[in-house]
Protein backbone atom coordinates (compact mmCIF):
# COMPACT_ATOMS: atom_id res chain seq x y z
CA UNK A 1 0.00 0.00 0.00
CA UNK A 2 1.42 3.31 -0.70
CA UNK A 3 1.55 5.92 2.06
CA UNK A 4 0.97 9.55 1.95
CA UNK A 5 4.53 10.92 3.60
CA UNK A 6 4.11 13.77 6.46
CA UNK A 7 5.47 16.71 6.13
CA UNK A 8 7.12 18.70 8.71
CA UNK A 9 5.83 22.14 9.16
CA UNK A 10 8.59 24.13 10.75
CA UNK A 11 6.88 26.36 13.59
CA UNK A 12 8.04 27.96 16.44
CA UNK A 13 9.00 27.14 19.87
CA UNK A 14 7.14 28.97 22.09
CA UNK A 15 5.93 28.44 25.96
CA UNK A 16 6.61 24.62 25.34
CA UNK A 17 4.20 24.46 22.36
CA UNK A 18 5.37 24.76 18.53
CA UNK A 19 2.24 27.12 17.39
CA UNK A 20 2.55 29.19 13.97
CA UNK A 21 3.99 32.77 14.02
CA UNK A 22 0.60 34.94 15.06
CA UNK A 23 0.89 36.71 11.83
CA UNK A 24 0.39 33.40 9.84
CA UNK A 25 3.63 34.20 7.87
CA UNK A 26 6.50 32.26 6.66
CA UNK A 27 9.78 32.69 4.65
CA UNK A 28 11.68 30.31 2.86
CA UNK A 29 15.00 28.99 4.40
CA UNK A 30 16.68 25.84 3.43
CA UNK A 31 14.19 25.18 0.78
CA UNK A 32 11.61 24.87 3.65
CA UNK A 33 8.74 27.25 4.57
CA UNK A 34 9.71 28.33 8.07
CA UNK A 35 7.35 30.55 10.70
CA UNK A 36 8.60 34.14 10.34
CA UNK A 37 7.77 35.64 13.63
CA UNK A 38 6.08 39.08 13.97
CA UNK A 39 6.48 41.23 16.85
CA UNK A 40 3.98 39.79 18.70
CA UNK A 41 5.22 36.69 19.02
CA UNK A 42 8.12 38.24 20.07
CA UNK A 43 6.50 39.56 22.85
CA UNK A 44 4.64 36.56 23.85
CA UNK A 45 8.12 34.46 23.53
CA UNK A 46 9.41 36.87 26.46
CA UNK A 47 6.28 36.93 28.75
CA UNK A 48 6.30 32.91 28.19
CA UNK A 49 10.45 33.17 29.29
CA UNK A 50 9.30 35.49 32.48
CA UNK A 51 6.30 33.37 33.79
CA UNK A 52 8.95 30.14 33.07
CA UNK A 53 12.23 32.27 34.44
CA UNK A 54 11.34 31.56 38.38
CA UNK A 55 10.73 27.72 38.46
CA UNK A 56 13.96 26.98 36.67
CA UNK A 57 15.78 29.24 38.97
CA UNK A 58 13.93 28.10 41.75
CA UNK A 59 14.74 24.14 40.78
CA UNK A 60 18.35 22.95 42.77
CA UNK A 61 21.12 23.32 40.91
CA UNK A 62 21.62 19.27 40.81
CA UNK A 63 18.47 18.67 39.40
CA UNK A 64 18.85 21.28 36.13
CA UNK A 65 22.18 19.95 35.89
CA UNK A 66 20.10 16.55 35.32
CA UNK A 67 17.81 18.09 32.82
CA UNK A 68 20.54 19.80 30.83
CA UNK A 69 22.08 16.52 30.54
CA UNK A 70 18.51 14.71 29.27
CA UNK A 71 18.65 17.54 26.72
CA UNK A 72 22.16 16.01 25.54
CA UNK A 73 20.34 12.44 25.97
CA UNK A 74 17.73 14.14 23.26
CA UNK A 75 19.53 15.54 21.17
CA UNK A 76 21.93 12.30 20.89
CA UNK A 77 18.47 10.57 19.99
CA UNK A 78 18.03 13.38 17.10
CA UNK A 79 21.53 13.48 16.09
CA UNK A 80 20.94 11.69 13.03
CA UNK A 81 18.08 14.38 11.92
CA UNK A 82 20.10 16.94 13.43
CA UNK A 83 23.39 16.22 11.52
CA UNK A 84 21.16 16.33 8.04
CA UNK A 85 19.82 19.68 8.81
CA UNK A 86 23.22 21.04 10.25
CA UNK A 87 26.44 21.16 8.58
CA UNK A 88 27.12 17.02 9.46
CA UNK A 89 28.01 14.38 12.04
CA UNK A 90 31.31 16.93 13.28
CA UNK A 91 29.09 19.72 13.96
CA UNK A 92 26.01 17.87 16.03
CA UNK A 93 28.87 15.38 18.37
CA UNK A 94 30.25 18.93 19.18
CA UNK A 95 27.42 20.58 20.23
CA UNK A 96 26.08 17.55 22.52
CA UNK A 97 29.36 17.39 24.17
CA UNK A 98 29.02 21.06 24.70
CA UNK A 99 25.88 20.45 26.21
CA UNK A 100 27.03 17.81 28.39
CA UNK A 101 29.83 20.01 29.32
CA UNK A 102 28.11 22.79 30.77
CA UNK A 103 25.40 20.33 32.27
CA UNK A 104 28.38 19.72 34.52
CA UNK A 105 28.79 22.89 35.30
CA UNK A 106 25.33 23.30 37.07
CA UNK A 107 25.87 22.68 40.91
CA UNK A 108 29.50 23.44 40.45
CA UNK A 109 29.16 27.31 39.60
CA UNK A 110 28.19 28.71 42.95
CA UNK A 111 31.68 27.18 44.34
CA UNK A 112 33.39 28.41 41.99
CA UNK A 113 32.00 31.73 40.60
CA UNK A 114 30.74 32.55 44.35
CA UNK A 115 33.28 33.51 46.98
CA UNK A 116 33.84 34.32 50.69
CA UNK A 117 34.94 37.66 50.98
CA UNK A 118 37.45 39.10 53.96
CA UNK A 119 36.34 42.27 55.46
CA UNK A 120 37.38 44.48 57.96
CA UNK A 121 34.55 44.25 60.53
CA UNK A 122 32.33 41.67 62.20
CA UNK A 123 30.98 40.09 59.14
CA UNK A 124 30.77 37.00 57.57
CA UNK A 125 30.67 38.25 53.74
CA UNK A 126 29.80 36.18 51.06
CA UNK A 127 28.97 36.88 47.17
CA UNK A 128 26.45 34.14 45.74
CA UNK A 129 26.22 34.29 41.58
CA UNK A 130 21.97 34.49 40.73
CA UNK A 131 20.31 34.40 37.11
CA UNK A 132 19.78 37.46 35.35
CA UNK A 133 16.13 36.91 34.20
CA UNK A 134 15.39 36.79 30.44
CA UNK A 135 17.92 36.35 28.16
CA UNK A 136 17.74 37.13 24.74
CA UNK A 137 20.02 35.42 22.21
CA UNK A 138 20.83 36.49 19.03
CA UNK A 139 22.05 33.37 17.25
CA UNK A 140 25.11 33.43 14.72
CA UNK A 141 24.50 31.65 11.55
CA UNK A 142 27.61 29.29 11.37
CA UNK A 143 27.75 26.61 12.22
CA UNK A 144 23.85 27.21 12.34
CA UNK A 145 23.62 24.36 15.76
CA UNK A 146 26.91 24.44 18.05
CA UNK A 147 26.64 27.89 17.76
CA UNK A 148 22.94 28.16 18.88
CA UNK A 149 23.94 25.14 21.58
CA UNK A 150 26.89 27.36 22.62
CA UNK A 151 25.50 30.04 23.67
CA UNK A 152 21.99 28.59 25.16
CA UNK A 153 23.91 26.20 27.30
CA UNK A 154 25.58 28.55 29.50
CA UNK A 155 22.70 30.90 29.46
CA UNK A 156 20.54 27.94 30.54
CA UNK A 157 22.59 26.63 33.30
CA UNK A 158 22.49 29.77 35.46
CA UNK A 159 18.85 29.36 35.53
CA UNK A 160 18.10 31.75 33.41
CA UNK A 161 14.96 31.94 30.70
CA UNK A 162 15.62 32.78 27.49
CA UNK A 163 14.58 33.76 24.06
CA UNK A 164 16.48 33.01 21.17
CA UNK A 165 16.33 34.78 18.03
CA UNK A 166 17.39 31.62 15.32
CA UNK A 167 19.92 32.06 12.35
CA UNK A 168 17.57 33.43 9.84
CA UNK A 169 19.56 31.37 6.57
CA UNK A 170 19.46 28.59 8.45
CA UNK A 171 17.02 28.17 11.10
CA UNK A 172 16.44 24.30 10.23
CA UNK A 173 18.50 23.28 13.43
CA UNK A 174 17.74 25.41 15.84
CA UNK A 175 13.77 23.76 15.58
CA UNK A 176 14.85 20.20 15.33
CA UNK A 177 16.99 21.27 18.46
CA UNK A 178 13.60 22.85 19.95
CA UNK A 179 12.06 19.23 19.68
CA UNK A 180 14.56 17.32 22.10
CA UNK A 181 14.47 20.56 24.39
CA UNK A 182 10.88 20.04 24.79
CA UNK A 183 11.05 16.00 25.12
CA UNK A 184 13.45 16.72 27.99
CA UNK A 185 11.91 18.07 30.79
CA UNK A 186 13.14 21.43 30.28
CA UNK A 187 9.86 23.72 31.85
CA UNK A 188 7.71 24.76 28.79
CA UNK A 189 8.73 28.61 28.41
CA UNK A 190 12.42 28.28 29.61
CA UNK A 191 13.93 28.06 26.20
CA UNK A 192 11.17 29.91 23.27
CA UNK A 193 12.94 29.79 19.89
CA UNK A 194 11.73 32.20 17.13
CA UNK A 195 12.22 32.19 13.36
CA UNK A 196 12.25 35.18 11.05
CA UNK A 197 13.93 38.25 9.73
CA UNK A 198 16.69 39.34 12.27
CA UNK A 199 16.27 42.43 10.92
CA UNK A 200 12.46 43.10 11.95
CA UNK A 201 12.93 40.91 15.26
CA UNK A 202 16.16 41.93 16.93
CA UNK A 203 15.55 45.67 17.15
CA UNK A 204 11.99 44.57 19.15
CA UNK A 205 14.51 42.31 21.44
CA UNK A 206 16.45 44.72 22.09
CA UNK A 207 14.38 47.23 22.64
CA UNK A 208 12.16 45.21 25.48
CA UNK A 209 12.21 46.19 28.44
CA UNK A 210 11.25 43.00 30.15
CA UNK A 211 14.39 41.25 28.34
CA UNK A 212 17.46 41.83 31.20
CA UNK A 213 20.01 40.51 28.96
CA UNK A 214 21.24 40.15 25.21
CA UNK A 215 23.56 38.23 23.34
CA UNK A 216 24.61 40.10 20.00
CA UNK A 217 27.11 37.19 19.45
CA UNK A 218 25.35 36.43 15.62
CA UNK A 219 23.93 40.10 15.01
CA UNK A 220 26.83 40.75 12.62
CA UNK A 221 26.15 44.79 11.38
CA UNK A 222 23.53 45.84 13.32
CA UNK A 223 25.25 44.77 16.45
CA UNK A 224 25.77 48.37 17.92
CA UNK A 225 22.43 49.43 17.13
CA UNK A 226 20.74 47.16 19.15
CA UNK A 227 23.17 47.84 22.18
CA UNK A 228 21.92 51.51 21.47
CA UNK A 229 18.38 49.93 21.95
CA UNK A 230 19.51 47.69 24.83
CA UNK A 231 21.09 50.79 26.60
CA UNK A 232 17.20 51.88 27.50
CA UNK A 233 16.58 49.29 30.48
CA UNK A 234 20.23 48.54 30.84
CA UNK A 235 20.32 45.76 29.79
CA UNK A 236 23.44 43.35 30.08
CA UNK A 237 25.34 43.30 26.91
CA UNK A 238 27.36 40.15 25.90
CA UNK A 239 29.63 40.08 22.69
CA UNK A 240 29.78 36.33 22.58
CA UNK A 241 31.90 34.61 20.01
CA UNK A 242 30.09 30.99 18.51
CA UNK A 243 33.05 28.71 19.89
CA UNK A 244 33.95 29.78 23.44
CA UNK A 245 33.23 27.54 25.84
CA UNK A 246 34.26 28.21 29.82
CA UNK A 247 32.27 28.85 33.09
CA UNK A 248 32.78 32.71 32.54
CA UNK A 249 30.19 32.14 29.45
CA UNK A 250 28.08 31.48 32.06
CA UNK A 251 28.92 33.85 34.61
CA UNK A 252 28.36 36.70 31.97
CA UNK A 253 24.47 36.01 32.57
CA UNK A 254 24.61 35.62 36.07
CA UNK A 255 24.31 38.59 39.23
CA UNK A 256 26.36 38.49 41.67
CA UNK A 257 24.68 38.92 45.19
CA UNK A 258 26.62 39.94 48.23
CA UNK A 259 25.71 39.00 51.64
CA UNK A 260 27.14 40.80 54.93
CA UNK A 261 26.18 38.45 57.48
CA UNK A 262 26.37 39.76 60.77
CA UNK A 263 28.83 37.36 63.15
CA UNK A 264 27.50 36.61 66.82
CA UNK A 265 29.33 35.06 69.26
CA UNK B 1 -43.74 47.20 44.62
CA UNK B 2 -43.44 47.52 49.06
CA UNK B 3 -46.32 45.64 49.74
CA UNK B 4 -46.48 43.05 47.10
CA UNK B 5 -48.80 40.46 48.35
CA UNK B 6 -47.29 37.53 49.82
CA UNK B 7 -47.47 34.29 48.29
CA UNK B 8 -47.83 30.70 49.77
CA UNK B 9 -44.35 28.87 50.72
CA UNK B 10 -42.80 32.62 50.58
CA UNK B 11 -42.79 32.95 47.57
CA UNK B 12 -43.60 36.77 46.17
CA UNK B 13 -44.94 38.17 42.85
CA UNK B 14 -41.59 38.82 41.32
CA UNK B 15 -42.46 42.50 39.60
CA UNK B 16 -45.22 44.91 39.05
CA UNK B 17 -46.72 44.67 35.85
CA UNK B 18 -45.10 48.11 35.06
CA UNK B 19 -41.88 46.79 34.76
CA UNK B 20 -40.96 45.62 31.59
CA UNK B 21 -40.88 42.14 30.96
CA UNK B 22 -37.58 40.68 31.17
CA UNK B 23 -38.09 38.17 27.98
CA UNK B 24 -35.26 35.14 27.70
CA UNK B 25 -31.74 35.39 26.62
CA UNK B 26 -30.72 34.06 23.97
CA UNK B 27 -27.05 32.39 25.07
CA UNK B 28 -25.66 31.24 22.39
CA UNK B 29 -26.67 34.32 20.32
CA UNK B 30 -25.50 36.47 23.17
CA UNK B 31 -21.87 34.60 23.71
CA UNK B 32 -21.33 34.67 19.86
CA UNK B 33 -22.18 38.26 19.81
CA UNK B 34 -19.76 39.23 22.92
CA UNK B 35 -17.16 36.98 20.37
CA UNK B 36 -17.43 38.58 17.25
CA UNK B 37 -17.07 42.20 19.09
CA UNK B 38 -14.22 40.97 21.09
CA UNK B 39 -12.28 40.47 17.96
CA UNK B 40 -12.63 44.14 16.58
CA UNK B 41 -8.73 45.48 16.06
CA UNK B 42 -8.16 48.66 17.51
CA UNK B 43 -4.78 50.43 16.86
CA UNK B 44 -2.69 53.02 17.09
CA UNK B 45 -4.50 56.48 17.38
CA UNK B 46 -7.88 54.73 18.52
CA UNK B 47 -6.12 52.28 20.65
CA UNK B 48 -4.02 54.98 22.14
CA UNK B 49 -7.29 57.55 22.68
CA UNK B 50 -9.33 54.37 24.63
CA UNK B 51 -6.85 53.45 26.61
CA UNK B 52 -6.61 56.93 28.21
CA UNK B 53 -10.06 56.80 28.33
CA UNK B 54 -9.77 53.67 30.53
CA UNK B 55 -7.52 54.85 32.64
CA UNK B 56 -10.39 58.49 32.83
CA UNK B 57 -13.04 55.16 33.52
CA UNK B 58 -10.84 53.31 36.05
CA UNK B 59 -12.13 53.14 39.44
CA UNK B 60 -8.50 52.12 41.46
CA UNK B 61 -9.88 49.27 43.54
CA UNK B 62 -7.96 48.08 46.95
CA UNK B 63 -10.44 45.61 48.99
CA UNK B 64 -8.38 43.52 51.04
CA UNK B 65 -8.55 42.70 55.05
CA UNK B 66 -4.71 43.67 54.95
CA UNK B 67 -5.50 47.37 53.53
CA UNK B 68 -4.18 50.16 55.81
CA UNK B 69 -4.24 53.81 55.80
CA UNK B 70 -0.82 53.78 53.99
CA UNK B 71 -1.63 51.41 50.94
CA UNK B 72 -4.84 53.86 50.23
CA UNK B 73 -2.41 56.53 50.01
CA UNK B 74 -0.60 55.11 47.80
CA UNK B 75 -3.32 54.11 45.76
CA UNK B 76 -4.49 57.44 45.99
CA UNK B 77 -1.27 58.93 44.74
CA UNK B 78 -1.45 56.34 41.65
CA UNK B 79 -4.73 57.38 41.38
CA UNK B 80 -4.39 60.64 40.89
CA UNK B 81 -1.12 60.60 39.17
CA UNK B 82 -0.82 56.91 37.41
CA UNK B 83 2.24 57.45 35.42
CA UNK B 84 4.84 59.72 37.36
CA UNK B 85 6.68 59.71 33.94
CA UNK B 86 4.21 61.13 32.21
CA UNK B 87 2.33 64.27 33.24
CA UNK B 88 -0.23 63.30 30.10
CA UNK B 89 -2.06 60.21 31.41
CA UNK B 90 -4.64 61.80 33.20
CA UNK B 91 -6.15 60.67 36.42
CA UNK B 92 -8.42 57.91 37.29
CA UNK B 93 -12.01 58.15 38.01
CA UNK B 94 -12.25 57.00 41.20
CA UNK B 95 -10.66 54.68 44.66
CA UNK B 96 -13.01 52.16 45.63
CA UNK B 97 -12.23 51.14 49.60
CA UNK B 98 -13.51 49.47 52.49
CA UNK B 99 -16.08 52.13 54.60
CA UNK B 100 -13.27 52.34 57.26
CA UNK B 101 -10.80 53.19 54.78
CA UNK B 102 -12.86 56.07 53.37
CA UNK B 103 -11.34 59.23 55.47
CA UNK B 104 -7.40 57.72 54.67
CA UNK B 105 -8.94 57.70 51.01
CA UNK B 106 -10.66 61.52 50.82
CA UNK B 107 -7.91 63.18 52.46
CA UNK B 108 -5.25 61.98 50.29
CA UNK B 109 -7.33 62.88 47.25
CA UNK B 110 -8.24 66.81 48.51
CA UNK B 111 -9.43 68.71 45.46
CA UNK B 112 -7.84 66.43 43.10
CA UNK B 113 -11.14 65.89 41.34
CA UNK B 114 -10.76 61.84 41.95
CA UNK B 115 -13.86 60.76 43.60
CA UNK B 116 -14.04 58.27 46.64
CA UNK B 117 -16.31 55.09 46.40
CA UNK B 118 -16.96 52.85 49.08
CA UNK B 119 -18.45 49.29 49.31
CA UNK B 120 -21.28 48.77 51.50
CA UNK B 121 -23.58 46.94 52.88
CA UNK B 122 -22.35 43.93 54.57
CA UNK B 123 -19.73 43.70 51.06
CA UNK B 124 -19.39 40.95 49.53
CA UNK B 125 -22.10 38.98 51.14
CA UNK B 126 -24.84 41.09 51.63
CA UNK B 127 -26.14 38.93 54.00
CA UNK B 128 -27.00 40.98 57.21
CA UNK B 129 -30.19 42.29 58.12
CA UNK B 130 -31.01 45.37 56.41
CA UNK B 131 -30.45 47.82 59.77
CA UNK B 132 -26.88 46.81 60.17
CA UNK B 133 -26.17 47.72 55.78
CA UNK B 134 -28.19 51.09 55.85
CA UNK B 135 -25.77 51.99 58.94
CA UNK B 136 -22.81 51.07 56.88
CA UNK B 137 -24.09 52.85 53.57
CA UNK B 138 -24.38 55.91 56.46
CA UNK B 139 -21.24 55.56 57.91
CA UNK B 140 -19.68 55.07 54.66
CA UNK B 141 -21.56 58.57 52.98
CA UNK B 142 -20.89 60.39 56.45
CA UNK B 143 -17.42 59.52 55.99
CA UNK B 144 -17.18 61.07 52.72
CA UNK B 145 -17.81 58.53 49.93
CA UNK B 146 -19.07 60.48 46.64
CA UNK B 147 -20.06 56.94 45.30
CA UNK B 148 -21.52 53.95 47.42
CA UNK B 149 -21.01 50.51 45.67
CA UNK B 150 -24.10 48.26 47.38
CA UNK B 151 -24.23 43.83 46.91
CA UNK B 152 -27.86 42.84 46.40
CA UNK B 153 -29.37 40.00 48.83
CA UNK B 154 -28.44 37.37 46.41
CA UNK B 155 -29.99 35.33 48.80
CA UNK B 156 -33.14 36.93 48.48
CA UNK B 157 -33.07 37.17 44.65
CA UNK B 158 -32.38 33.59 44.19
CA UNK B 159 -35.45 32.35 46.54
CA UNK B 160 -37.24 34.37 44.57
CA UNK B 161 -37.99 37.44 46.86
CA UNK B 162 -37.27 40.14 44.40
CA UNK B 163 -39.64 42.90 46.34
CA UNK B 164 -37.19 41.99 49.13
CA UNK B 165 -34.32 43.09 47.03
CA UNK B 166 -35.85 45.56 45.31
CA UNK B 167 -36.92 47.04 48.83
CA UNK B 168 -33.13 46.69 50.28
CA UNK B 169 -32.25 48.73 46.75
CA UNK B 170 -34.56 51.73 47.61
CA UNK B 171 -33.74 51.82 51.03
CA UNK B 172 -30.19 52.24 50.50
CA UNK B 173 -30.47 54.87 48.22
CA UNK B 174 -32.94 56.61 50.22
CA UNK B 175 -29.62 56.42 52.95
CA UNK B 176 -26.65 57.43 49.96
CA UNK B 177 -28.46 61.17 49.93
CA UNK B 178 -26.65 63.05 47.09
CA UNK B 179 -23.87 59.54 46.68
CA UNK B 180 -23.61 57.60 43.60
CA UNK B 181 -25.07 55.01 44.35
CA UNK B 182 -23.54 51.38 41.94
CA UNK B 183 -25.77 47.72 42.70
CA UNK B 184 -23.31 44.97 42.14
CA UNK B 185 -25.15 42.15 41.03
CA UNK B 186 -22.61 39.75 41.66
CA UNK B 187 -23.26 37.65 38.45
CA UNK B 188 -20.98 35.14 38.99
CA UNK B 189 -23.81 33.79 42.02
CA UNK B 190 -27.01 34.28 39.80
CA UNK B 191 -26.27 31.41 37.37
CA UNK B 192 -28.66 32.37 34.04
CA UNK B 193 -28.64 35.17 31.76
CA UNK B 194 -31.64 35.72 32.34
CA UNK B 195 -31.45 36.10 36.11
CA UNK B 196 -28.89 38.84 35.26
CA UNK B 197 -30.95 40.89 33.25
CA UNK B 198 -34.06 40.18 35.61
CA UNK B 199 -31.49 41.58 38.57
CA UNK B 200 -30.38 44.23 36.42
CA UNK B 201 -33.85 45.81 35.40
CA UNK B 202 -35.03 45.38 39.10
CA UNK B 203 -31.78 47.50 40.63
CA UNK B 204 -32.42 50.37 37.93
CA UNK B 205 -36.03 50.25 38.61
CA UNK B 206 -34.92 50.35 42.12
CA UNK B 207 -33.24 53.45 41.56
CA UNK B 208 -29.49 52.43 40.59
CA UNK B 209 -27.52 55.15 39.32
CA UNK B 210 -24.91 52.21 38.40
CA UNK B 211 -25.11 48.96 37.83
CA UNK B 212 -22.25 46.65 38.40
CA UNK B 213 -21.16 42.67 37.78
CA UNK B 214 -19.29 41.97 40.12
CA UNK B 215 -17.80 42.59 43.66
CA UNK B 216 -14.21 40.52 42.49
CA UNK B 217 -14.55 38.03 45.46
CA UNK B 218 -16.47 35.48 43.32
CA UNK B 219 -15.56 33.31 40.40
CA UNK B 220 -16.49 34.28 37.36
CA UNK B 221 -16.45 38.04 37.79
CA UNK B 222 -16.99 40.13 34.73
CA UNK B 223 -17.33 38.47 31.37
CA UNK B 224 -18.24 40.07 28.22
CA UNK B 225 -21.44 38.36 27.67
CA UNK B 226 -22.72 39.52 30.84
CA UNK B 227 -22.03 43.09 30.78
CA UNK B 228 -23.37 42.69 27.12
CA UNK B 229 -26.95 41.66 28.67
CA UNK B 230 -26.26 43.77 31.21
CA UNK B 231 -25.86 47.11 28.89
CA UNK B 232 -28.63 45.84 26.94
CA UNK B 233 -30.84 45.79 29.63
CA UNK B 234 -29.62 49.50 30.47
CA UNK B 235 -30.28 50.35 26.40
CA UNK B 236 -34.03 48.86 26.84
CA UNK B 237 -34.52 51.04 30.19
CA UNK B 238 -33.53 54.25 28.23
CA UNK B 239 -35.44 53.76 25.15
CA UNK B 240 -38.77 53.13 27.58
CA UNK B 241 -37.73 55.96 30.00
CA UNK B 242 -35.08 57.81 28.74
CA UNK B 243 -33.27 57.51 31.57
CA UNK B 244 -29.07 56.43 31.63
CA UNK B 245 -28.06 54.46 33.78
CA UNK B 246 -23.96 53.61 33.90
CA UNK B 247 -22.22 50.11 34.31
CA UNK B 248 -19.69 48.84 35.91
CA UNK B 249 -17.82 45.28 35.05
CA UNK B 250 -15.39 44.56 37.73
CA UNK B 251 -13.38 41.90 38.75
CA UNK B 252 -11.28 39.77 36.25
CA UNK B 253 -10.25 42.34 33.99
CA UNK B 254 -6.57 42.25 33.93
CA UNK B 255 -5.35 43.62 30.53
CA UNK B 256 -5.54 46.61 28.31
CA UNK B 257 -7.08 44.60 25.43
CA UNK B 258 -9.85 43.09 27.64
CA UNK B 259 -10.46 47.13 28.47
CA UNK B 260 -10.60 47.86 25.01
CA UNK B 261 -12.94 44.95 24.39
CA UNK B 262 -15.36 45.96 26.75
CA UNK B 263 -15.26 49.45 25.32
CA UNK B 264 -15.71 48.03 22.19
CA UNK B 265 -19.15 46.04 23.35
CA UNK B 266 -20.05 49.15 25.22
CA UNK B 267 -20.15 51.47 22.37
CA UNK B 268 -22.01 49.19 19.96
CA UNK B 269 -24.66 48.66 22.74
CA UNK B 270 -25.01 52.22 23.67
CA UNK B 271 -23.14 54.64 21.33
CA UNK B 272 -20.54 57.16 22.32
CA UNK B 273 -22.90 58.58 24.74
CA UNK B 274 -21.87 56.39 27.15
CA UNK B 275 -18.19 56.31 26.33
CA UNK B 276 -17.74 58.51 29.37
CA UNK B 277 -16.86 57.98 32.91
CA UNK B 278 -20.22 59.01 34.26
CA UNK B 279 -21.91 56.27 33.02
CA UNK B 280 -19.32 53.68 32.70
CA UNK B 281 -16.06 52.51 35.05
CA UNK B 282 -13.63 49.71 35.57
CA UNK B 283 -13.81 48.10 38.75
CA UNK B 284 -10.01 46.84 38.90
CA UNK B 285 -6.86 46.90 40.82
CA UNK B 286 -4.45 45.06 38.83
CA UNK B 287 -5.64 46.66 35.13
CA UNK B 288 -4.44 49.79 35.76
CA UNK B 289 -0.72 48.80 35.39
CA UNK B 290 -1.34 46.96 32.27
CA UNK B 291 -3.33 50.03 30.59
CA UNK B 292 -0.18 52.43 31.76
CA UNK B 293 1.89 49.72 30.27
CA UNK B 294 0.39 49.76 26.76
CA UNK B 295 0.36 53.00 26.78
CA UNK B 296 3.81 53.72 27.13
CA UNK B 297 4.23 50.76 24.50
CA UNK B 298 2.80 53.37 22.20
CA UNK B 299 4.40 56.43 22.93
CA UNK B 300 7.90 54.62 22.66
CA UNK B 301 7.38 51.72 20.56
CA UNK B 302 9.02 49.51 23.24
CA UNK B 303 7.42 46.26 24.55
CA UNK B 304 7.62 47.30 28.64
CA UNK B 305 7.87 45.84 31.85
CA UNK B 306 6.18 45.49 35.49
CA UNK B 307 9.56 45.93 37.05
CA UNK B 308 9.38 49.63 36.12
CA UNK B 309 5.70 50.36 37.47
CA UNK B 310 4.60 50.41 41.07
CA UNK B 311 3.08 47.57 42.09
CA UNK B 312 0.48 49.31 44.01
Amino acid sequence: MTRLPIRKTYKLFLGGAFPRSESGRTYEAQGQNVARASRKDVRDAVRAARSAQPKWAGMTAYNRGQVLYRVAEMMEARSADLAALASGRDEVERAIDRMLWYAGWADKLAQVIGTANPVAGPYFNFTVPEPTGVVAIVASDEPPLDALVARLAPVLVGGNATVVLASERRPLPAIELAEALATSDVPGGVVNILTGLREALAPVLAAHMDVNAIDVGGADGVAPELERLAAENVKRVVRSSGDDQSPWEIAAFLELKTVWHPIGR
Amino acid sequence: MAHAPALPRGFELPLEPRLPRIGSVDEVALEERAATLAKRSIKKDSKLWALELAVRMMDLTTLEGADTPGKVAALCSKAVRPDPADRTVPSVAAVCVYPNLVSAARERLGESGVKVASVATAFPSGQSPLEVKLADVRAAVELGADEVDMVIDRGAFLSGRYAKVYDEIVRVKEACGRAHLKVILETGELGTYDNVRRASLLAMAAGADFIKTSTGKVQPAATLPVTLVMLEAIRDVHEETGRQVGMKPAGGIRTAKQAIQYLVVLHETLGADWLTPDLFRFGASSLLNDVLMQIRKQKTGAYQSPDYFTLD
